[in-house]
């Protein structure tokens, strides 16, 4: 593999053993954003409110290499891994976070709402639950319009307790969408444990409610967050329904950049440091001898070095102009 | 010319722009097979099948949402709310996904969307289901606001509402189905321009500046004003945003005084930011204060004398102009 990879948008057309290290590889680079992009926002570089993924990188990258390049995906606020992972360059996203027009959503969206049309990425919604009636909207237009792509709507444990929800789940299971919508269940939401916040003792249960067929992946591997998503969506392709995938998986930091996470212990968050979705690929390849320590630390130094080179073009790019103020309230009229 | 009613007018916007453009579909509560709560809708599913005419549960934020959502990739969906009262059960979707997705994305997807139905108060319906909801959706930058308060009105604004490439919010009247008016003919394309408010009646002597249900009752103050020697002038707004600034501006600078007939609670209403606008520009035109007509500052009681006592009249508009005109 050469030393620059680029980030391939349909992962199921590499050859098999590439298809493995590029997993591998897109984890490491969404880690290493994110580590660079915490200093970045600990030097205030960054502003508003910043949720990092740390932790969690098996289960997009897992999701969406199961995904199709024409599939929809939407995310919540935690959303810089969904993006990374579809295809977006690390300098439109670093670039976003410091909030200027070379980036992602031309610095308007910020942290919380990364988007990518040219990768069929719609968007970091920080509404909790309430994108979800948003994804059973991308579903029904494939549906409206005879395609066989499927829609991969990424949400939080906290969600699941949201009106949105179970109006999106419904009105999915109802009429059939080809939605999958894949919970990212790492305990929190917030500082509130699952278990304080939802009635049913397992988030997948959930679906039972809606008749809608579920799946409980383990979201800190990526081998298995990819097949449990792949079988999903071959189903929901040749006959179109819902679907709902519970991914167990922690994040190793705090709900967003300004929280402690006193709410948990030290010896609970060891033990899931001990599950590192990163390492413990790294370890399987290297016993499989798909890996070696040289390629995984070639593989890292690039990770870093982009995130560093993000970093440097991110502060180098110009500011958006005050007159383009008003540009983006409504299409007519603004020149797009 | 022939007249139709404003019920008939919406139903014949929704049909001719179905014809027109596949992507657009109506989805909303009872819209199908029960043609309709009000019988806006009725003979929309014959005529375009279960594809494109779609009853939904009772999950207003679910079925806003889902409209957004298909906007977001080219659809262009009508969402019926059976009264706004209950778009209020959806006002994240509508406020949040609807305005901001193009901002936030910067530039990346706008949301062709209508969401329509009636607003305002009803008959008696009690203080849940009798909200005026234009001031609330005026609010967010991202939405425009159509108030039509005639059929000729009601079938041209929808049409280019279902055109525009933004969420456009067409507030109806329940009040208004019934009436009747002038309109032409079904083969002339029937297009009004957001923004543009009418001159419904010209006058010299004050300017009536109304929309909606109180545009009925301003014209009949105007004919009553008439006859006492006063000639009123009523501006219809037609869209609340964008706001028509330049005819406001034009008429209250012929008249020099102004009362505004407004549908809703007057603290931040309307009016408030129209009587700003006024005196913001022409300060030195003015003769008398700017005067507002609205409904009392109470949620709505469904005692029919109270309701009544709450609501905008032609009584009270005859008052405030001639309170405008020191009479």
């Amino acid at each position: 593999m050469p030393a620059t990879i680029p980030v391939e948008k349909d992962a199921t057309k590499l050859p098999g053993l590439e298809r493995e290290l590029h997993l591998l590889y897109q984890m490491l680079l969404i880690r290493r954003f994110e580590e660079r992009a915490s200093q970045a926002y600990q030097q205030q570089k960054i502003g508003g409110f910043c949720h990092l993924y740390i932790g969690q990188e098996a289960v997009a990258v897992g999701a969406l290499a199961a995904a199709r390049e024409d599939d929809y995906v939407i995310t919540a606020y935690r959303d810089h891994a969904h993006v990374i992972a579809r295809g977006a360059s690390l300098n439109a996203c670093m670039t976003e976070l410091l909030g200027k027009p070379t980036g992602c959503s031309r610095g308007l969206g910020g942290s919380m709402h990364f988007f990518d049309r040219a990768n069929h990425m719609y968007g970091g919604h920080a509404i909790v639950g309430g994108h979800l009636p948003l994804a059973s909207g991308l579903a029904f237009a494939s549906k409206y319009r005879g395609e066989d792509r499927c829609t991969l709507c990424f949400l939080g444990d906290g969600a699941i307790n949201q009106g949105a929800f179970h109006e999106a789940f419904n009105l999915s299971a109802l009429w059939k969408l080809p939605v999958a919508f894949i919970c990212e269940n790492n305990l929190f939401g917030m500082g509130t444990h699952v278990a304080r916040a939802a009635s049913v003792k397992e988030v997948a249960t959930r679906a039972k409610g809606y008749d809608m067929p579920s799946m409980i992946a383990d979201g800190m591997d990526v081998r298995h967050m990819r097949d449990t998503v792949y079988t999903a969506l071959q189903a929901m392709r040749k006959k179109p329904h819902p679907f709902f995938i519970e991914a167990r998986t922690y994040r190793y930091r705090g709900h967003s950049m300004s929280d402690p996470a006193t709410y948990r212990t030290k010896e609970e968050l060891e033990k899931y440091k001990q599950e590192d979705p990163i390492a413990d690929f790294k370890a399987i390849l290297l016993s499989e001898g798909k890996l070696d320590e040289t390629k995984f630390q070639e593989l890292d130094r690039e990770a870093k070095r982009l995130s560093a080179e993000a970093m440097r073009f991110a502060e180098e790019s110009s500011e958006l102009p005050l007159e383009d103020l008003h540009k983006y309230t409504f299409v007519d009229g603004a020149d797009r | 010319m022939r007249e139709i009613s404003y019920r008939q007018a919406l139903n014949e916007a929704m049909e001719e722009e179905m014809m027109r453009d596949p992507d657009v579909f109506l989805i909303g509560e009872e819209v199908a097979e029960y043609n309709g709560a009000y019988k806006v809708s009725q003979g929309l599913l014959e005529k375009f099948g279960p594809k494109r005419v779609l009853d939904t549960p009772i999950s207003e934020a679910g079925f806003a949402g889902l409209g957004i959502g298909a906007a977001m990739v080219g659809l262009r969906p009508i969402v019926e709310f059976m009264t706004f009262s209950f778009s209020l059960v959806a006002f994240d979707q509508v406020v949040n996904n609807a305005p901001n997705m193009l901002t936030m994305s910067g530039g990346q997807f706008n949301i062709p969307i209508v969401f329509r139905g009636p607003n305002g108060p009803a008959h008696q319906l009690g203080a849940t289901h009798s909200h005026a909801t234009e001031p609330l959706y005026s609010n967010f930058p991202g939405l425009k606001v159509a108030v039509p308060a005639t059929p000729r009105d009601a079938k041209g604004l929808l049409k280019t509402a279902i055109r525009d490439d933004n969420p456009v919010l067409v507030l109806e009247s329940e009040l208004l189905y019934n009436i009747a008016g002038p309109i032409e003919d079904k083969e002339v394309e029937l297009l009004i321009p957001l923004g543009k408010a009418e001159l419904k009646r010209e006058g010299v002597d004050v300017t009536i500046i109304c929309y909606a249900q109180t545009v009925r009752m301003a014209l009949a103050a105007a004919e009553y004003l008439a006859k006492q020697g006063i000639q009123a002038e009523v501006l219809d707004l037609r869209s609340i945003k964008p706001l028509d600034r330049e005819t406001i501006i034009s008429s209250v600078s012929k008249t020099h005084r102004c009362v505004i007939a407004e549908q809703n609670k007057p603290f931040c209403g309307i009016g408030a930011e129209i009587a700003f606008q006024v005196q913001r520009e022409i300060f030195d035109e003015l003769d008398a204060p700017v005067l507002r007509v609205a409904q009392e500052e109470v949620p709505m009681p469904y005692n029919e004398r109270l309701e009544a006592a709450v609501l905008p009249s032609q009584e009270k508009i005859i008052e405030a102009v001639y309170q405008v005109c020191y009479l």
